[in-house]
């Protein structure tokens, strides 16, 4: 059995229990995906399964990536990842994987890019305090002194200051599947996942 | 985004009546206790509307015992067992948070005549 899969993200709602509890739930359409490549022990040095995700026009893909997916015989993919198995026995080329994999109940842990924030300040960044809004103060969201003086007359490594923040990839592990929707593809987390609606995320499955 | 509206259209409930600010509605609403489930009245004006798929809520505000109580429902949650809709108020607004201000005879609202 293989224990990941990779989906996109297709936004939140929320879901009624029984007793009225509200749940949040993030949707995640997964798969189907298709197996371009088994790597082995004896001959990559590792077990693994590559796998492609969305479908991407024939006039898009270069010649030697088509070299590379003639053996599947599924076309091409927008997205194609990797995922490390014990075992590859039981799997063939052009096999499908679908939602199937997953049961109501299944721990998951979901890694994606992070939002994109651009260049951030360091009260958004780093979660500084920033400096008083009124009574004169001329300091609101500056990050301050950057250390001491003549020693070491330099600003230490690792100071935290403004730059780019975000579009980095994240995991979140432990989420737990609500449900899952077969002939759709679809599955429902209790919680949230990294990125915008619409991006990769590779879902892989955590309690065995 | 499809795949939302699918998925909340399950939810969302299409049996309860329909009724909008100023009316006043009786909300009866399933409590558990226990082991035990009971249904518990909740009676007083609509004063808003919040629209949205599954999000959908909606705010009661009745006066008891001289206090002003208001509660706010989640419409498509199946806790609530009925909606009985007693009287189409005339209001000339969405949100009814004046009435908040105004006690007594001056919080009535006229019945709508159609």
């Amino acid at each position: 059995m293989i224990k990941g899969i990779l989906g996109k993200k297709i936004g939140m709602t929320r879901v009624f229990r029984d007793n009225g509890e509200s749940v949040p739930v993030s949707v995640l359409e997964v798969g189907p995906c298709y197996i371009i490549q088994i790597k082995r022990v004896d001959k990559e040095g590792y077990n693994a399964i590559q796998i492609g995700f969305q479908p991407k026009k024939d006039k898009r893909i270069n010649k030697p990536l088509s070299g590379h997916l003639k053996a599947a015989g599924k076309g091409g993919f927008n997205f194609i990842r990797e995922i490390k198995v014990d075992d590859v026995d039981g799997f063939e080329l052009g096999q499908e994987i679908s939602s199937e994999i997953f049961n109501a109940g299944d721990l998951v842990s979901v890694r994606g890019s992070s939002k994109g924030r651009g260049f951030s300040g360091v009260v958004k960044r780093w979660g500084f305090s920033g400096g008083g809004k009124t009574h004169g103060c001329r300091s609101h969201k500056v990050p301050g002194s950057l250390g001491a003086s003549a020693t070491p007359s330099r600003v230490m490594k690792e100071k935290k200051l403004p730059g780019r923040m975000g579009n980095e990839k994240v995991t979140v592990k432990n989420l737990r599947v609500f449900d899952v929707v077969k002939e759709k593809n679809l599955i429902l987390l209790k919680g949230s996942v990294p990125g915008s609606r619409g991006s990769l995320l590779e879902v892989k499955i955590s309690n065995y | 985004m499809k795949a939302i509206e699918m998925l909340e259209k399950e939810q969302m409930r299409v049996d309860l009546p329909p009724f909008s600010p100023g009316d006043k509605v009786r909300v009866y609403s399933r409590i558990k206790e226990g082991d035990k489930e009971r249904i518990q009245v909740f009676e007083g004006v609509v004063i808003r509307k919040r629209k949205g798929n599954t999000g959908a809520t909606f705010t009661v505000r009745k006066i008891s015992y001289g206090v002003g109580v208001e509660k706010i429902f989640p419409f498509h949650s199946p806790t609530i067992d009925k909606i009985k809709v007693i009287s189409k108020g005339k209001v000339r607004r969405a949100r009814l948070y004046y009435l908040r201000k105004l006690r007594g005879k001056a919080a009535r609202l006229k019945e709508k005549t159609t």
